[in-house]
């Protein structure tokens, strides 16, 4: 990674990396966000780089933590992936209303082709639902530029940005030549402004109509923005795109004429009309939902869109050759390499081991034990997103027949558990069904699946310094859970089977935190608990 | 096909652990420090969990798309023999392939840096100075590593040339 003395005039670097660079030449006061690929290495490296970055419990969290930054007049940067921006949805539509004083950047990376989600769902349509100017980087270069500009846009027009990045531009490497041409940062202050910031209706109203009056000269302002490119070519063939795609359509038709978005809400609509009208066949080349399309032809623009089967996974250049063609036929499947597996002496291993031989029902959630649904254990009956494992487990439980009901445990892990399932344990509490219900916090002392992160439950920070706690047990105690026992799943597996079973069978609500650190972190958190430990005792 | 303009594109793949990614940010990194246009593209997330991993490198005057297309791959670099058939569709018709067996693995001084043996056959084919594998080598790799992987380096690169 690059540093004030990097010998290298340009820089090689991830999308993520250069995001969290120019977060760092804006003077960003502080990132916050929950681990997701592909956005985790943002404030992964944002913090490498001297920047304060910090895990939230969960991306709504993480969003409001920025808000307050600022509302209080300084940049701030919130990180997460795709899906994390449905958790975060409620207050983005609303500071979209308030607007903010400092800067207001909001990553939601994506992921077509769900190299590591649960969907693919195109976040484009939430710039567009909430109200916020969008920006799209199609590569490293732009990943650090466009941050600049974000946060440009932010204070310039008072609104939150959203950064749509996609897995290929997150995870890519590419050329980068940094230089951070962007105003300074004034200091952190506050000042009452209540009609602003406080969205009771009678304030919200006005909000709103101000809202779009920012979205209007925005849309105005990005006729010449600068930020939408335009490639001259071929008279016979103009293409409008955006993001990865844009690499895709320039490598499989060179001549082309290419008209690249960049901020693509809200749109430059009379660069779009005077684009496509003047190419002879004029087509909207993006990967996911017909979003750009759509738009052009709202406004009265002729375009022509992909096929609809195009619309599923990633773009590539043969797949834009094939559009290019207008190819119908069935495309070759990819061959499919070795799936991932859980790790030899994992300890979800014997949870998973149990759970079978018990015959249950799992509910389960989004982690590293999501591969418990993989031969040989396929153990696993539900995953739908983060949290879900105990509404999903409860609300069988309330219909089923009782022999039925008395099958179902609710499966999550530790930061899952923080993100999302502390609601679902009061709802447990609140709501027994007649049978009981059995949740399993699969506790392995770190978000794996996403690369180690730290969270609540751990006690230690994205940097990895002591904090405060989250006790999963004490935190089920005090909700008045009776049945609340800690186990390791590896040490005794019989035992395990156990103490499962016999919750199962108990008409009553049971928490079992089957503990045991990843093997993967076991290492590195001995490392910073005798750093940490060190560090307490040489005060 | 070959692709249209002059970029070399290198498929680096094996499995999760094996340093798939590793070996491909050294090459890119020796294509970067030489000055050319670099684009490199991986799928992250699963990787760790010992499942199929591969990684895209690209270098030319100028590189479009991170990706390798199908069928355009100059070489294809595996660390475990069966990735050949998961990624033997990427392989362009003159394509090279270069694999566990062309290095003497008994011979590595630590097992592990068996991709940066690999990339030393791989050198043989291309025209970066030696000097500028070896920087990257220790550039990418901690200092305890170094040894290991530049002896590792110099058997698969000597193995390339037979």
């Amino acid at each position: 990674m690059p540093s004030e003395d990097s010998k290298f005039e340009k820089l090689f670097l991830g999308g993520d990396e250069a995001v969290a660079l120019a977060a760092l030449d804006a003077d960003v006061k502080l990132g916050s966000g929950y681990p997701g690929t592909p956005s985790t290495e943002i404030l992964e490296t944002f913090e490498r780089l001297g920047g304060r970055a910090q895990w939230s419990p969960n991306e709504k969290v993480a969003l409001e933590v920025g808000i307050g930054v600022a509302f209080a007049g300084a940049r701030s940067l919130v990180t997460m992936k795709h899906v994390g921006l449905n958790v975060a949805a409620d207050p983005l539509f609303t500071v979209a209303y308030t607007g903010v004083d400092g800067a207001l950047m909001i990553v939601s990376a994506d992921d077509p082709g769900m190299s590591s989600s649960q969907n693919e769902q195109d976040n484009r349509r939430y710039a567009v639902a909430a109200g916020v100017p969008m920006l799209e980087p199609a590569n490293s270069q732009e990943a650090y530029d466009f941050t600049l500009r974000a946060i440009e846009i932010s204070e310039r027009w008072h609104i939150p940005v959203l950064f749509r990045m996609t897995t290929r531009v997150c995870h890519s490497k590419s050329v980068v030549q940094r230089g951070a041409a962007i105003p300074a940062a004034t200091p952190a202050h506050f000042e009452h402004d209540i009609r602003s910031r406080v969205m009771i209706p009678a304030y919200a109203r006005p909000a709103h109509h101000r809202l779009r009056e920012k979205l209007e000269q925005i849309a105005e302002w990005n006729e010449t923005s600068g930020l939408n490119t335009l490639t001259p070519g071929s008279k016979e063939l103009g293409i409008i795109t955006s993001g990865i795609s844009y690499q895709h359509v320039r490598e499989a038709v060179p001549e082309a004429s290419v008209l690249k978005l960049g901020m693509t809400y809200p749109l430059p609509l009379e660069v779009m009309r005077n684009f496509a009208a003047s190419a002879e066949r004029c087509l909207v080349i993006e990967e996911g939902d017909p979003y750009l399309v759509e738009s052009a032809r709202m406004a009265g623009i002729t375009v022509e869109d992909k096929p609809e089967m195009y619309r599923f996974g990633e773009l590539n250049v043969p797949r834009v050759r094939r559009i290019v063609d207008g190819d119908l036929s069935p495309e070759a499947k990819p061959v499919a390499g070795k799936p991932p597996a859980l790790c030899p002496g994992c300890p979800h291993r014997s949870v998973f081991t149990a759970l079978k031989n018990l015959g249950c029902y799992v509910a389960g959630d989004i982690g590293c034990y999501s591969l418990g649904v993989l031969p040989p254990f396929e153990a696993m009956d539900s995953l739908v997103c983060m949290g879900a494992a105990i509404g999903v487990g409860l609300g069988m439980r309330h219909v089923l027949p009782p022999e039925q009901a008395k099958r179902v445990v609710s499966v999550l892990g530790d930061s899952t558990f923080v993100h999302s399932g502390i609601t679902g344990l009061v709802e447990m509490v609140y709501n027994p069904p007649p049978t009981g219900h059995v949740l399993l916090i699969l506790d392995n002392g770190t978000t794996a699946m996403t690369g180690l992160q730290e969270h609540p439950g751990t006690g230690r920070t994205l940097e990895h310094a002591s904090t405060g706690k989250v006790v999963f047990e004490d935190l089920a105690r005090s909700l008045g859970l009776r049945n609340v026992t800690v186990a390791d799943p590896t040490a005794d597996p019989k035992g395990f089977e156990d103490l499962v079973r016999s919750a199962l069978e108990k008409p009553e609500l049971s928490v079992i935190i089957a503990r045991r650190n990843c093997l993967l972190a076991a290492k590195s958190i001995r490392e910073y608990e005798r750093c940490n430990e060190e560090q307490v005792s040489g005060d | 096909m070959k692709s249209r303009s002059a970029v070399t594109n290198i498929v680096v793949a094996g499995l999760g652990g094996q340093g798939v990614l590793k070996a491909s940010d050294i090459l890119a990194e020796v294509a970067f420090v030489s000055g050319l246009d670099v684009k490199k593209s991986e799928i992250h997330g699963m990787s760790q969990r010992g499942g199929s991993v591969s990684s895209d490198v690209r270098y030319g005057p100028v590189v479009f798309s991170p990706m390798v297309p199908e069928g355009e791959a100059d070489y294809l670099l595996v660390t475990q023999e069966d990735q050949v058939a998961v990624n033997i569709h990427l392989l362009a018709q003159h394509g090279v392939v270069i694999q566990p067996a062309q290095v003497d693995q008994s011979e590595l001084r630590n097992k592990k840096s068996l991709n940066v043996a690999l990339l030393g056959v791989l050198s043989h084919h291309l025209s970066f100075p030696e000097e500028a594998w070896k920087a990257a080598i220790q550039h990418q790799l901690p200092e305890a590593l170094h040894e290991a992987n530049l002896q590792a380096f110099a058997l698969g690169r000597r193995a390339g040339n037979q």
